[in-house]
């Protein structure tokens, strides 16, 4: 008896020790500001207020940053997935020389240290001109999502039995038919989960954002500006927290969309590979 | 780990060619991975090679904008490997690394350990509080940890005045060096600990029941249960989970940037954060490039041990 209460009392701790400082950023967000500055805080929302979201939203630039952001974001993925499917495809469903040279080629390519690589690729975009653009940064993003989106792309396909394309083949379809028609319905969760992961993370991207947009500062991506907040809102913290909130609204988006499939298929492929 | 999607490639031949083990190789695999070939030549390898070769360069400000920069050999590398603050740096990163792994894989043990013995609801609980951290971006925590522990209004503060340190009124946690360490290692641990958490628990489900019977049976306790049986049996788990929060520790750049950018003083600069200092503030790109280098190295260090410990894991599954 004193063991299920002592473990009560634990997964208490860890749910509180894990949430308050979400909910913290939340409910201060919709506090008013003379809540925000009273001696003792309150810990629940008395009395909400939008407030500070329409600093947040209304604060210069706000708008093209959230462009920027999901334009970077959404290009990289789209990008990596046509890129990697191509990839998977060969690995997963064909048998060549060098196959598992590829895979351990990609598994390495995905534990890249790429905070090591700030200065050569801000050299790299000062000479070839792409500074300070955001072509330069959605390739960049391209390729940190790649090898994470082929392994997981490929582990989907081999999931999928050869069967069902092996059936459209004899039926007289090309191989791209086979493919369209067999493979792509039961891929397609597969594909909108690991381009909703590869999202979160050029989404989340700060170091190369922060280095590789400089002189204009309009095309700056979220992260960046998020950072600054102090420059930008003072010491308004109603207002950076209501902005923090309107950034972490995607992912956690992303996250009750994926549920099940993030936590046990992402825990694997990152740990397995 | 049987639920992962990414088990196994089948081992029957492939589907194309009727006849099993026929000579004639085909292009088209060539034809589609080189679009990845490609990307990875140009956008992962040459920034590498870029790095090495910067780093055996004279190239500041000058050469940045000019070019022509010059040869030197490992004049930066012996350099930035005869100064003392290079060494500070690596202590601070090893400290900082040891200090931060320790208590993820302490915590996350023990909360792996809390969730295969709660009830459905509870760990449904507790789960979705886990999954809510691993969720929030880097940025966003660290904003919200500097609103958590700032000086006037933060509700740290006052907690801890609340419960009798009044030392910590108006505190300015950030101005002092061992407490924004302090805090950077809490930010860290807090945003690792769900990860390794859910691995960890995913790989004691598949440990089966009657073995944990029979030792309770032999009237082993928790302790001994923990190691004779989960432990040894989830070695190489704990081995891979360790592996990748070390690599995840040592290149921590963001929230270190983010909150002190190093300080103050240089009591958060860590080897990554040193090499961006060294290139951006003093414009001295080739030390910079030098100092990463070197963290890689540091980094491949660990990441042969992840290899190894997944090609053992590959071998055995």
């Amino acid at each position: 008896m004193t063991g299920r209460l002592l473990r009560g009392l634990a997964a208490l701790v860890v749910f509180a020790v894990s949430v308050f400082p979400v909910y913290w950023m939340v409910l201060t967000a919709f506090k008013p500001t003379r809540d925000i500055q009273a001696g003792t805080p309150s810990f629940l929302p008395l009395s909400p207020t939008f407030e500070h979201f329409a600093t947040a939203t209304s604060a210069h630039g706000f708008w093209s940053f959230w462009r920027n952001s999901l334009l970077v974001a959404g290009g990289a993925v789209l990008l990596s997935l046509a890129v990697a499917l191509l990839a998977a495809f060969a690995v997963a469903r064909l048998r060549w020389k060098g196959r598992r040279g590829f895979i351990l080629m990609v598994f390495i390519a995905q534990m890249t240290p790429w905070e090591a690589l700030l200065i050569p690729i801000y050299v790299i975009a000062r000479d070839t001109g792409l500074l300070d653009t955001l072509w330069m940064l959605t390739l960049v993003y391209f390729m940190i999502t790649l090898p994470f989106t082929v392994v997981t792309l490929r582990g989907f396909l081999a999931a999928i039995p050869v069967d069902l394309e092996e059936a459209a083949l004899v039926d007289g379809c090309s191989r791209a038919q086979a493919f369209r028609r067999a493979v792509f319905p039961l891929l397609a969760p597969g594909l909108l989960a690991t381009s909703l992961f590869g999202f979160i993370t050029a989404w989340n991207e700060f170091a190369f954002a922060n280095v590789l947009i400089i002189k204009d500062q309009d095309d700056r991506t979220l992260p960046v500006w998020l950072s600054s907040f102090s420059s930008t809102f003072g010491t308004d913290w109603g207002a950076t927290m209501a902005a923090s909130t309107l950034f972490m609204l995607p992912v956690l988006l992303v996250f009750l969309a994926l549920q099940g499939r993030v936590t046990t298929g992402i825990v694997g492929g990152a740990v397995k590979g | 780990m049987t639920t992962t999607p990414t088990r196994a490639v089948p081992h029957r031949p492939p589907s194309t060619p009727p006849p099993p083990r026929r000579r004639r190789t085909s292009w088209l695999p060539y034809l589609l991975i080189a679009p990845t070939l490609l990307a990875t030549a140009f956008l992962l390898l040459y920034p590498l090679a870029r790095n090495v070769i910067i780093s055996t360069q004279e190239f500041g400000l000058p050469q940045l904008v000019r070019g022509h920069a010059r040869f030197v050999g490992l004049a930066n590398y012996t350099r930035v490997l005869t100064d003392a603050e290079f060494w500070a740096v690596v202590r601070r990163t090893l400290l900082f690394t040891a200090i931060n792994v320790v208590l993820i894989m302490l915590l996350s043990t023990l909360v792996a350990l809390l969730l295969v013995r709660l009830g459905r609801w509870t760990r449904l609980l507790v789960m979705s509080g886990l999954v809510l951290v691993w969720a929030t971006p880097v940025i966003a925590a660290t904003t919200v940890f500097q609103w958590l522990f700032q000086s006037r209004l933060g509700v740290v503060n006052w907690a801890l005045v609340r419960l009798g340190f009044e030392g910590y009124r108006d505190y300015t946690w950030f101005a002092d060096g061992p407490a924004t360490f302090a805090i950077l290692v809490a930010l860290i641990v807090w945003q690792s600990v769900p990860f390794a958490a859910l691995s960890l628990y995913a790989a004691m489900v598949t440990i089966p029941a009657e073995l944990y019977d029979a030792a309770r049976m032999d009237g082993a306790g928790a302790w001994r249960v923990f190691t004779t049986i989960t432990f040894p049996l989830l070695r190489a788990m704990f081995g891979l989970v360790t592996c990748l929060e070390v690599i995840w520790v040592v290149k921590a750049f963001v929230q270190i940037w983010v909150i002190s950018q190093g300080g103050p003083g240089q009591a958060t600069t860590t080897l990554p954060v040193y090499a961006f200092q060294v290139a951006q503030s003093l414009q001295r790109y080739d030390l910079g490039a030098a100092v990463s280098m070197l963290m890689v190295l540091l980094l491949v260090l660990a990441l042969l041990a992840y290899f190894r410990r997944l090609y053992r894991q590959e071998e055995v599954s």
